[in-house]
């Protein structure tokens, strides 16, 4: 059994920077080694499989007999959630998907995230005033102070989670995500059953407030879960816990990083972080470009074949894994004109930061809004920011990768 | 100067000084006049049109216009940049000298061209009987005015409307008639709407669209005539059926006739089936002789696509007229060895009953059908048709996601049936159908996608040569 492309992809020596090591993948679009995952790493082989319907999401594929294939899709052990719509196919995943957006986006609730931004503008000031009171200018944790309780407090409000409760759901999300993270050498059973553990608690917690919702309904998006009543009918209690688990846990990890990144890079590039200063609006492009050059989602594990498909003339066996390297993707020069550029001005951006297809970001439109908000804000009130510690700490997850610590420092903090 | 051309500079001057005439100013025309300016025409560019009006889009006529969602004046098409050109709006363009360059036009003017391009698309058909079809309350959609018109007359709240043909345009109207709370009445000489464009398969799906909505819908049955009341306004619709249709407003959605009369006489290959031209967009003469300084694009052009066996097709299709105007310019501009084919794969979008209908493909050429993505009933579905053991086209109801996936393998010449499984594959998708389309040779509301090429086996013709 050889594992030694997997074993790269998730080395952590490879965290700080890994894209010397994608161009290496890029040489082969669609590389497979042993019995690991088929890895594709190139733009528009990506792409294309996002869009094809021969690729599964649903974990039950893997190596699946074409028999069960259009039989009964029988659950697994009812002991935990049911999987979230990430990691469902069609219909189930679109019904879901799609009763999630009623209350969230358009056309039923196309101001919701539009809404939001005068409570995500307090919420910065108020983050960034914290700080300047600390009067601890020459040592500010920009992740602990401010990337990570920023989007942690977004999505408790939009979902209608009491804040206090915080730290006991950080544990369980911190489980979850790490469970994301590939690793042929942790013992599949403990792992299994620690996210297991952690989904069933976090699924008990979610399921008294579903329950104390119905009673009383609110204008959050947990209550409008619980209640809601469509042409799709309404969701039931497994599908709103595994859902509501979903945006909690998804609004948890992935804002926190692109945030971090983000200022990572403009500390990197001054002069970029000078342009925004000056024109706040410049947000919206430096946030694409960072999608594309530093996204917060680096790969993709969890698609499988439900037949031969032929990729960059390789074909991928039917019940295979597949590995999407989107952040590989991302820096394909075939696709990107001087990919490896952090270029804000860059016209032609199609990148895969977000995905692509069905499974695109669902919250695509809170995150930019989120990112876009707190870096120009940053940008604006730090005075002199610089990094103490290039390349900084990251965290172990290959998959959702950033940053653990941002440590910076600065001279003073307007008003 | 690039190519391998003459390079006797003649490319250079027509670039810098020539005169460029543009026949048809809406979506075609303008594309193109734009894509010839992007490649550094600075010589002089006429457009001639018809209409008095600049060019505007036509999707949202019987959409959002028809709902009142959008004025009929605000569907001016978005300028891509602007093109410095000698519009000559307001005047059509009535006959062509190929010998001397000269496009006529209905003034009595001349214009002189080095190079011409004829984009003059189709127009409603009318109602046969002249008469019936000029009461009052008897509508056709094609243009600004048309849309317009019709959507005063259903403000006004008919007691009911009768759409006459469910081709896609007839269903839009039903559909936003229904949206409009009007009672609207569907008479469809086919066995189910969108039978031509889309099949029988697919056409029952889009009669339970209708029925769903309360739409009357009566099929099999043509309208004989339409009656008014003496003050010219017409009250009724007699149908072959013995029956009879009591309708204030009559929409007459029979297809297209396509806008070459004009040319008759001039030695162009052009008549009703539209204008012949190659894979470049160069149009043929009556010889079959390829010309090199007349170009056609958008509906009124038929060409050759090498994916659908060097068929000629016709497309009413609004992206064909942006794509084909495109390569029509780039050629007009361009030595011959820099000239490029136009080999769009037709696709097509229409919304109606709140949903997104697409197809890719000629599906007019598919024998059988079969439902690889979601279900008929539930309305959500991805269906490909299949012709001779191969992929030619696909449809999607709202599910258009995975089109571009389609789009792919109908390139690739993938086999049909698809030998893959996909996500969402049903029961129903186990099996291919046939597809059940009407026999081509009866007219229908009009497919969309004319196959316009002769078939060896038709023996329509004798060979008669010249001297
Ligand atoms: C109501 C409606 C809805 C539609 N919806 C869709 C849709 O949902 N999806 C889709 O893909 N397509 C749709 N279409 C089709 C799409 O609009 C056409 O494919 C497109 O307009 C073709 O562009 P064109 O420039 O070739 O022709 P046209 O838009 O027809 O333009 C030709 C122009 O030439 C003028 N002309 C004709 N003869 C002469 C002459 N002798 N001298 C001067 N000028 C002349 C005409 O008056 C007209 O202005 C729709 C069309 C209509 C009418």
């Amino acid at each position: 059994m050889s594992q030694a492309l997997l074993r790269e992809i998730i080395d952590y020596a490879n965290r700080a920077n890994p894209y010397p090591l994608y161009e290496e993948l890029r040489k082969t679009p669609v590389s497979h080694d042993g019995d690991g995952p088929y890895v594709v790493s190139t733009y528009y082989e990506i792409h294309s499989l996002l869009h094809d319907p021969r690729i599964s999401s649903d974990a039950k594929n893997l190596k699946a007999t074409g028999d069960d294939l259009l039989g009964d899709q029988s659950d697994e052990e009812g002991t935990t959630l049911p999987p979230s719509f990430l990691k469902l196919d069609p219909p189930d995943h679109d019904r879901l998907r799609r009763m999630t957006n009623r209350p969230f986006g358009p056309p039923h609730a196309p101001h919701r995230v539009h809404d939001m931004r005068d409570e995500l503008g307090g919420l910065v000031t108020g983050l960034i005033d914290g700080i300047r009171e600390t009067g601890q200018l020459d040592r500010i944790d920009l992740v602990d102070q401010f990337a990570y309780p920023f989007p942690v407090t977004v999505i408790c409000r939009l979902l209608g989670i009491p804040r206090e409760d915080e730290p006991r759901f950080h544990v369980w999300a911190e489980t979850l995500a790490a469970s994301l993270d590939p690793d042929p050498d942790a013992d599949p059973t403990k792992r299994g059953k620690g996210s297991m553990d952690a989904r069933m608690e976090l699924g008990m917690y979610l399921a008294g407030l579903i329950e104390e919702r119905r009673k009383n309904p609110g204008d959050d998006m947990l209550s409008q879960l619980a209640t809601a009543d469509g042409p799709d009918g309404a969701m039931t209690t497994m599908e709103a816990l595994s859902t509501s688990a979903l945006l909690l846990i998804a609004g948890h990890e992935t804002t926190v990083n692109l945030i971090t990144n983000g200022m990572l890079t403009l500390l990197r590039f001054p002069d970029v972080l000078q342009r925004l200063r000056e024109d706040p609006d410049l947000a919206v492009p430096i946030v694409e470009e960072l999608l594309r050059y530093e996204p917060p989602v680096q790969l993709l594990p969890q698609r499988t074949t439900l037949s031969d498909v032929e990729v960059a003339g390789v074909t991928i066996p039917k019940g295979a894994s597949v590995w999407l390297m989107l952040a590989s993707g991302n820096r394909d020069p075939k696709r990107f004109e001087d990919p490896d550029r952090f270029d804000p001005d860059r016209k032609d951006i199609q990148h895969l930061g977000l995905g692509s297809g069905i499974h695109s970001c669902f919250g695509a439109p809170l995150a930019r809004q989120e990112a876009q908000l707190a870096l120009s804000e940053l940008a604006r009130r730090l005075e002199n920011p610089r990094l103490l510690e290039d390349p900084p700490q990251y965290r172990q997850n290959s998959v959702l990768r950033g940053p653990r610590h941002l440590q910076v420092a600065c001279d003073g903090i307007r008003g | 100067m690039t190519g391998a051309g003459t390079h006797d500079g003649s490319l250079e001057r027509l670039k810098r000084e020539g005169r460029i005439v543009v026949v048809g100013a809406s979506l075609a025309g303008l594309r193109a006049a734009e894509t010839m300016r992007d490649k550094g025409f600075t010589g002089s560019l006429t457009m001639i049109g018809d209409e008095p009006y600049e060019p505007y889009d036509r999707p949202p006529l019987s959409k959002q216009v028809l709902l009142g969602n959008a004025v009929a004046d605000h569907t001016a098409l978005p300028r891509r940049r602007a093109i410095d050109a000698d519009w000559r709006l307001g005047v059509p363009a009535t006959g062509l000298d190929m010998g001397a360059r000269r496009v006529r036009l209905g003034n009595g003017d001349e214009v002189e061209y080095d190079r011409l391009l004829i984009a003059t698309g189709v127009r409603a058909r009318p109602w046969p009987n002249p008469e019936e079809g000029a009461l009052k309350g008897v509508f056709v959609l094609r243009t600004r005015d048309d849309g317009e018109g019709l959507q005063r007359a259903l403000a006004a709240g008919p007691r009911r409307v009768l759409v006459i043909g469910a081709g896609f345009t007839g269903s839009e109207i039903a559909s936003a008639c229904r949206e409009r709370g009007l009672d609207v009445t569907v008479a469809e000489r086919g066995d189910a709407p969108l039978v031509g464009a889309l099949g029988g398969v697919i056409g029952a799906v889009a009669a339970e669209m209708h029925h769903e909505n309360g739409v009357d819908l009566r099929t099999g049955v043509m309208v004989t005539s339409l009656e008014g009341d003496p003050s010219g306004r017409v009250r009724a619709a007699h149908l072959s059926d013995g029956s009879t249709v009591e309708a204030d407003v009559v929409v007459v959605s029979l297809g297209a006739q396509r806008n070459t009369e004009w040319l008759a006489g001039s030695g162009l290959g052009a008549g009703p089936r539209g204008i012949a031209c190659d894979a470049g967009c160069r149009a043929f003469d009556v010889r079959g002789i390829v010309t090199d300084d007349i170009y056609v694009a958008g509906d009124v052009a038929r060409s050759p696509h090498a994916l659908f066996g060097y068929q000629f097709l016709s497309l009413e299709h609004w992206g064909n007229a942006v794509a084909q105007a495109d390569t029509a310019a780039h050629n007009m501009l361009s030595e011959s060895a820099d000239r490029r084919p136009h080999l769009w794969v037709p696709a097509f979008w229409s919304s109606q009953f709140g949903v997104n209908i697409k197809s890719v493909g000629v599906p007019p050429m598919g024998t059988e059908i079969l439902v690889t993505q979601g279900s008929l009933a539930e309305r959500r579905f991805a269906a490909v048709y299949g012709y001779q053991g191969r992929m030619i086209a696909a449809v999607t109801f709202d599910n258009c996601r995975w089109l571009p996936f389609y789009e792919q393998q109908i390139e690739s010449t993938a086999p049909f049936p698809p030998p893959f499984s996909t996500v969402d594959r049903r029961p129903e998708g186990a099996k291919p159908q046939p597809a059940d389309f009407p026999d081509p040779s009866v007219p229908t509301h009009g497919p969309t996608i004319t196959l316009s090429g002769y078939s060896p086996a038709d023996r329509k013709m004798t060979f008669t040569p010249g001297r």
